[in-house]
């Protein structure tokens, strides 16, 4: 892992990771980067989380332990409790039926959108349509070009040739022009979500009031399903690119925000007083001082805007947006797995190669410039602001030359096809998987035992327990962990759930919910434990873990259900796949930031390596531990939408339906629970969380 | 009096550069009313040629038709083609504010008919797709002739036991799939009174996947299911005759106990686009095959794994009479 270059920088960075990775959206890029902020998140929370020693959770234990004992004759004594009363239920699905209604109704007259929608409408469509179109021009020689001489000025040589890699690939996968379409959308989401991101960081970096009001809404913004909110943008706006692009933003801008808001605050204050005795005003401050400071979270920022914008492409797509993501969704409908992935892995691509290149670019930020005599040569040549003009000239010299041998879009005749060995291999897998496996059985049989032996138990438990005991359970939980405020919310949250009018839904998604977390904190915390060991085991597990993450959702989708049947057992199986790398990557840091001093001294007592693990380095990681588990179910939760897609039913299955049937209360809805769902279970999980 | 405040240039730079851009912005984007109807994707037309732009849906068949459509449409009259996937209820919406200009195989929105059809008048009828389609309850032939009585809803049950799955509760499994599909399922079961649960696959895709694997297997399951399916082909089902379906027995969503009808599929145009979409929208009126020919792309797409694309010119180099007066 990489040191953060200056002590000044180390806990602002540390902590700018904290924030975002709570969020299900942007721990996607946070842990794609696994070297620095991850890193640095656990080192720094060791000290400033102090352990709650045995004491304190034992005074906790007693009378919790009586409070259960007390109640749980109660929940037997009143059976027939165990639903949501309906009168305390509230059902919005005749206002917003109608507020749908009204915007179909209106939106072609209304001058809302005429003089306001409309044009933000049109200005997305230009905007998109002018870089597509410089895109096209510049074909794949010149794009190529200009991609590979940036990351090398950025980043150096090897990633300026994965960087020319990546590109050829998406040629050679026959998808240079979705390729096209997609980073043409991503430039623009990726450019509002930076602009809007960044005023509404500026706010809530310099007021705090700000920051206060400006918080529940970013974290919205960020739970809420993408799916539920892509209906919304859909009746506003209709169907395609812009839809499309506002949505990136919604999901796209909060870390953005987040960030700057950090950088800001976390400016060196004695830099601040200088350049305050110095008579500088507050705008001057902002400008030279505090701004030129927060730039590696202004970086970062741009950083997950662009991860997160990615990982909305593909889901984008469900309404028109185009592009690759398309291209998985339409290989979808013809089960076609191979297809899907030959469109997936131009996605994974993408996100690579950009977040290398960002992460590099912030490293350069932090790190002593080589003087100039001591660089090589052809590094001279493009230093400075003539090294950029020169960049971009040679990239139009590789366009003009693509241009003149006539190639501007990607010749089919070089492209390769995957989908047949990918579709032989799935086929083979369900073959031979399914059923009739010896002794171990086969994947049918796993699923069956996990719906019948963990999810059915789980499910009917929470459905028949009182919701009043469940509340009660949800703020004591809390209350274990945080404070009454954290416990509070907490019940909050739980309870909007059922004034709703979900709460049967809810629960369900809620024991499916826990249930993958649970497999994944196992498989998780295993294999970590054995990455942790060998450098080389986790080089070797980081590319896999990479794919995992960024490959879009949608492709895994046939096979999970060719493995385990329809179901909520794919469902868990996906949202496994998604949440284990950053279970795993935070675990192997916290594992490896362990005081090496305490490891040794125990070694030197004599400890074996079982030992050693047990009573030293998973006590002392307990911090990173944390920040796993409360990953892990902020991830898991994130795929409930794609659990719908496969038989998961309860609330991803509302949202999907919602968005199919144009149904604005049932998605909104759902989604509204996903998103208290998301709360409660944060507040439980997240120790001592800062307010 | 000389300015010695060094931002104050660079502020003047960025506030003329905004007022720039933002000029820039209204000239692109007209300052007047912005015209929410007539709105075309950015992708379109991107090399100058003349471009249609068609809705398809997530079922294979929809995709058959639609590149047909999109391969007579380049190839012989020499429009450039987007497709755009969507589902059913958004791709009305779609229609009617023209960012497609046709919907190809629509099975019946009574709803959308009237507000766009009859009420805004921003949607055409384009005439019968030529297919007629179906939605029932199916069970694999090799169940139905093991168990001829199984194909009568009234023996359902003697069969739940041997339909259960982990997902259904203890009793029998009726797999539905897609939140977009028509369904009466969860009123039907409890209508008729059946011990079974309707479990949702959530997606077309899960649904063929999971009936695939269940064939390979050779084990019964009961599925809602519709005609014309490429499925068929690679496997055999049965309907499962359900009460006689008659006008407006399924009205009451409520109490609905009847089979499904029988619906002959139907085009759809933006009016716009109906009116002066010159041969494009005449080829479109005029599309029209049967459930053979469909099924027949179909398959090329789903099993032999062709593209779209393919598929299309395979059918249309093999058919040259069936398209030809399509374009005439």
């Amino acid at each position: 892992m990489t040191a953060t270059p200056t002590p000044t920088h180390a806990p602002a960075g540390s902590r700018a990771a904290l924030p975002a990775q709570a969020r299900p959206s942007s721990v996607r890029p946070a842990a794609a980067r696994p070297a620095s902020s991850t890193a640095a998140a656990t080192a720094q929370d060791s000290p400033r989380r102090g352990p709650r020693g045995p004491l304190a959770s034992r005074a906790f234990l007693v009378p919790m332990g009586v409070a259960l004992v007390l109640l749980v004759p109660l929940a037997v004594a009143f059976p027939g409790s165990g639903s949501w009363p309906a009168a305390l239920a509230a059902d919005l699905s005749d206002p917003l039926g109608r507020a749908g209604d009204w915007i179909i109704d209106h939106r072609d007259s209304h001058p809302l959108f005429l003089y306001f929608f409309g044009h933000v409408s049109n200005a997305v469509v230009v905007c998109v349509r002018a870089v597509y179109v410089l895109l096209l021009a510049a074909g794949w020689t010149g794009v190529t070009a200009l991609a590979a001489l940036v990351a090398w000025r950025l980043a150096g040589v090897r990633l300026a040739l994965t960087c020319a890699a990546a590109f050829a690939a998406c040629g050679l996968l026959g998808m240079w022009v979705p390729t096209m379409q997609t980073l043409a959308l991503m430039v623009v989401a990726v450019a509002a979500s930076v602009a809007i991101g960044a005023v509404l960081g500026l706010a809530a970096g310099l007021s705090r009031r700000a920051d206060r009001l400006l918080r529940p809404v970013l974290d919205t913004m960020q739970i809420l399903p993408a799916f539920a909110y892509l209906l919304p943008m859909v009746l506003v706006f209709g169907i395609g690119v812009p839809a499309a692009v506002l949505a990136t933003v919604v999901y796209a801008a909060p870390p953005m925000a987040r960030l700057t808001a950090l950088g800001l605050r976390e400016a060196d204050a004695g830099v601040m007083e200088a350049t305050a005795s110095l008579g500088a005003t507050g705008r001057q401050r902002l400008l030279t001082a505090r701004l030129p400071l927060a730039r590696r979270q202004l970086l970062l920022g741009v950083n997950q805007a662009i991860m997160t914008g990615l990982s909305m492409a593909v889901i984008a797509s469900v309404i028109g947006a185009g592009g690759l993501g398309d291209r998985v969704y339409q290989a979808l409908a013809s089960v076609d797995v191979g297809a899907a992935l030959t469109a997936g892995i131009p996605i994974v691509l993408l996100a690579v190669v950009l977040d290398r290149t960002a992460d590099a670019a912030g490293r350069r930020l932090g790190a002593h410039t080589v003087p100039a005599g001591e660089q090589p040569l052809l590094r001279r040549v493009f230093a400075g602001g003539y090294g950029r003009l020169l960049t971009l000239l040679a990239a139009v010299a590789a366009a003009v030359a693509g241009r003149m041998t006539g190639t501007t879009v990607w010749p089919d005749s070089w492209t390769v096809s995957l989908a047949d060995p990918v579709n032989s291999a799935v086929a083979w897998m369900t073959d031979h998987l399914y059923s009739g496996v010896p002794v171990v059985g086969g994947t049918a049989d796993w699923a069956a035992r996990f719906t019948g032996w963990i999810l059915d138990p789980l499910r009917s438990g929470l459905q028949a327990a009182p919701w009043w005991l469940l509340l009660l359970l949800a703020g004591a939980l809390a209350l274990r962990v945080g404070t009454w405020r954290t416990a509070l919310t907490a019940v909050l949250a739980l309870a909007a759930v059922g004034v709703l009018g979900v709460w049967e839904a809810s629960l369900d998604t809620l024991s499916q919910v826990l249930a993958a977390v649970a497999v994944t904190l196992v498989l998780g915390f295993a294999i970590a434990v054995g990455a942790a060991r060998s450098a080389r085991a986790e080089r070797l597990l980081r590319p896999v873990l990479d794919a995992c993450q960024t490959l879009p959702q949608f492709v895994y989708l046939i096979p999970v259900v060719a493995l385990f049947g329809v179901g909520r057992a794919p469902a868990a199986a996906a949202a496994i796949v998604y949440a284990l790398p950053a279970v795993v990557r935070i675990t192997v840091q916290g594992l490896r930031e362990v005081d090496p001093a305490a490891v040794e001294s125990a070694r030197s007592l004599g400890a074996t390596r079982s030992q050693l693990l047990r009573q030293v380095q998973l006590p002392l990681a307990r911090p990173a531990l944390l920040l796993a588990v409360n990953q892990a179910v902020v991830l898991v939760l994130a795929v409930v939408i794609i659990g719908g897609l496969v038989g998961g039913g309860a609330l991803g299955y509302d949202v999907v339906l919602g968005l199919a049937q144009g149904d604005l209360a049932t998605g909104l809805v759902a989604g509204a629970a996903i998103v208290c769902l998301g709360l409660f279970l944060d507040r439980v999980t997240q120790p001592a969380k800062e307010a | 009096m000389r300015d010695t405040h060094p931002l104050r240039p660079l502020r003047r730079r960025k506030g003329v550069a905004v007022l720039a851009a933002a000029t820039g912005l209204a000239v692109l984007t007209g300052c007047g009313a912005a015209d929410m109807t007539r709105q075309s994707s950015p992708y379109a037309a991107a090399q100058g040629a003349k471009t249609v732009t068609l809705s398809v849906q997530s079922w294979v068949g929809a995709q058959a038709n639609t590149a047909v459509a999109a391969y007579l449409l380049e190839h012989e009259l020499g429009y450039r083609v987007d497709t755009v996937q969507v589902d059913e209820v958004p791709a009305w919406d779609a229609l009617s504010q023209g960012r497609v200009d046709a919907i190809l195989e629509d099975w019946g929105h009574p709803e959308q008919e009237k507000r766009y059809v009859e009420g805004k008048k921003t949607v055409t009828r384009g005439g019968d797709l030529g297919v007629t389609g179906h939605i029932g309850w199916f069970v694999p032939t090799y169940f139905a002739e093991a168990h001829p009585d199984v194909t009568d809803w009234k023996n359902l049950d003697t069969y739940a036991d041997q339909l259960r799955t982990p997902e259904s509760r203890g009793r029998g499994q009726l797999m539905d799939g897609s939140p977009s599909y028509v369904t009466n399922d969860k009123a039907l079961v409890k209508n008729l009174g059946l011990n079974y649960e309707v479990v949702f696959a959530g997606s077309e895709a899960a649904q063929i996947t999971q009936i695939k694997q269940f064939a390979k297997e050779h084990k019964p399951f009961l599925t809602y299911w519709y005609e014309p399916q490429w499925l068929f082909d690679r496997v055999p089902m049965t309907e499962v005759k359900l009460p006689e379906y008659t006008e407006g027995c399924a009205d009451d969503p409520e109490k609905v106990a009847c089979a499904y009808p029988h619906t002959p599929l139907q085009k759809y145009l933006n009016t716009r686009f109906a009116r002066s979409g010159g041969e494009a929208a005449d080829f479109l009126k005029k599309f029209r095959w049967t459930k053979a020919q469909q099924n027949e792309v179909s398959l090329m797409i789903a099993e032999e794994k062709l593209s779209p694309q393919q598929a299309a010119k395979k059918w249309v180099e093999r058919n040259a009479s069936v398209w030809k007066p399509w374009l005439a």
